[in-house]
């Protein structure tokens, strides 16, 4: 190939050869999180079933906490009350785990939440084809993109998954305060809460992601081309 | 105009679409070759093929046979990496529809291809700063693009074109969604500008006022070249174009 002028600076090929366009990771993380800035109303909607489901999964968790704190007190009273909430306790049982049917809801929740994120998400992406077409005709990598909407979904899985834990976590103390009363409430291992807390988190953002996946894929493999194109 | 090495050269190039089962041939063989600092409009009805030539010129599509070279490089041979270097370092863009990205401050614009170029921030920022005052933007630097006219926006994007330093500058319909006034001194100020960084600009355009700054003009027709004019070539009375006999 012969290189003069123009590829004269061309850098040579090294190992760092595909370090020829950069994007730091502040710089991606400051675009990412202006983005969600700008559409800050569509990012809400987008968030509100993750925080939805997080939510009735913590719901569910920190609620067999609170079970568990009173059985482990061991008050025959905070038992027998239990039973009376119509929890299956045998004589011997020392804890109460989530009955399959509870693991089916939260799992069908959980699944009928990627979808949701999928669909939006690839909207989304279809809102932005000018936006990715143009940083791409300046030089972004498909990788730039896809970090973008990693990041963006990596955030916006954080604020939400941590939003829907804390309403699960309240809801579930507030119900349990209702049935059982603040002596059943006193019960419950704040680390079994905090476990609760980062279990239901952790889920969130691993849904999130899992959601933006596609449309990522989608929105980095989009040609420069595409900026070209007039319709609006 | 000097005789130099071309900097862009187009030989044999097709290009065919398939639109459902009709295979569509956009480029039935172009070769064109443009020398380095000239600034070449490319002129042709809708649908003559003049966007294809344009994007194939860019490195945005690839020709389905023929081939076209970038300072003598056959830009079909670079990977990926290579390409995004030549579009972040040696092209600059520049559209119909600005494409001035909505989340990001002018500067911010502007300062992008520079980032993605590796440079430091604090250069960027005084780079960014100069040629925004360069295209009359200054004191709209911290500005959203929703703030600003199209006659600016456009300004941010030749601006953001410069940044880099590019050795082409392509703009596709630059004066399309501008009104006549505005247009021209998009037009003006293009011409100024590539004159002063001394970058070659290739236009794809239908827009009369264009022609008065070109150094050459190539008419499309129906997916071949209908003909190339030089300046002098060309007379321009009241709104209408006549070649002189």
């Amino acid at each position: 190939m012969a290189q003069e002028r123009i590829f004269s600076d061309y850098p040579q090929k090294t190992a760092r050869g595909n370090r020829l366009v950069v994007l730091p990771f502040g710089t991606s993380l400051e675009i990412a999180f202006k983005s969600i800035k700008v559409r800050f109303f569509r990012v809400l909607i987008t968030t509100l079933s993750l925080v939805l489901a997080v939510s009735f999964l913590s719901f569910v968790d920190v609620s067999n906490d609170i079970a568990n704190g009173m059985l482990a007190s061991g008050d025959p009273d905070l038992r027998q009350s239990l039973v009376r909430a119509g929890y299956d306790l045998g004589p011997q049982d020392v804890n109460v785990a989530s009955t399959p049917k509870q693991r089916w809801i939260i799992i069908l929740s959980l699944l009928v939440c990627v979808v949701g994120i999928v669909n939006a998400q690839l909207m989304a992406v279809t809102e932005r084809f000018r936006e990715i077409g143009t940083m791409k005709c300046l030089g972004a990598l498909d990788r730039f993109v896809l970090r973008l909407f990693l990041l963006e979904a990596g955030m916006q899985g954080m604020v939400g998954a941590a939003c829907g834990a804390i309403a699960g976590t309240l809801f579930a103390l507030a119900g349990a305060l209702a049935r059982f009363g603040a002596e059943a409430v006193q019960q419950v291992g704040l680390t079994d809460l905090a476990v609760s807390f980062a279990w239901a988190t952790a889920t969130g953002v691993v849904l999130s992601l899992l959601g933006v996946l596609y449309p990522a894929w989608v929105a980095a493999r989009m040609q420069p081309v595409e900026a070209m194109r007039v319709e609006q | 105009m000097p005789e130099t090495s071309n900097v862009v050269r187009v030989s044999g190039v097709t290009k065919s679409f398939t639109l459902g089962k009709i295979e569509v041939q956009a480029l039935k063989g172009v070769d064109l070759e443009i020398a380095r600092g000239e600034y070449l409009s490319i002129m042709g009805p809708s649908g003559s093929g003049k966007s294809t030539l344009f994007n194939m010129i860019g490195g945005l599509d690839k020709p389905s046979s023929g081939k076209v070279f970038i300072d003598e490089v056959d830009i079909a041979q670079l990977d990926a990496y290579e390409l995004a270097w030549l579009r972040c370092r040696k092209i600059g863009y520049i559209f119909q529809t600005f494409n001035i990205i909505q989340v990001m401050t002018a500067l911010e614009n502007v300062t992008l291809p520079m980032v993605f170029a590796g440079m430091n921030s604090d250069a960027t920022v005084k780079k960014g700063l100069r040629l925004l005052e360069q295209v009359g933007l200054a004191d709209r630097h911290s500005h959203k693009p929703f703030e600003l006219s199209g006659g600016q926006q456009q300004r941010v994007a030749i601006a953001r074109a410069l940044a880099n330093d590019p050795a082409i500058i392509l703009a596709d319909e630059p004066t399309g969604n501008l009104d006549l006034t505005t247009g021209e001194e998009i037009i003006s100020l293009l011409k100024r500008l590539s004159q002063e960084h001394r970058v070659t600009v290739i236009s794809a355009t239908h827009d009369i006022k264009m022609l008065n700054v070109s150094d050459r003009v190539v008419w499309i027709r129906d997916g071949r070249i209908d003909k190339i004019e030089n300046r002098e070539e060309l007379s321009i009375s009241i709104g209408k174009i006549r070649v002189r006999d």
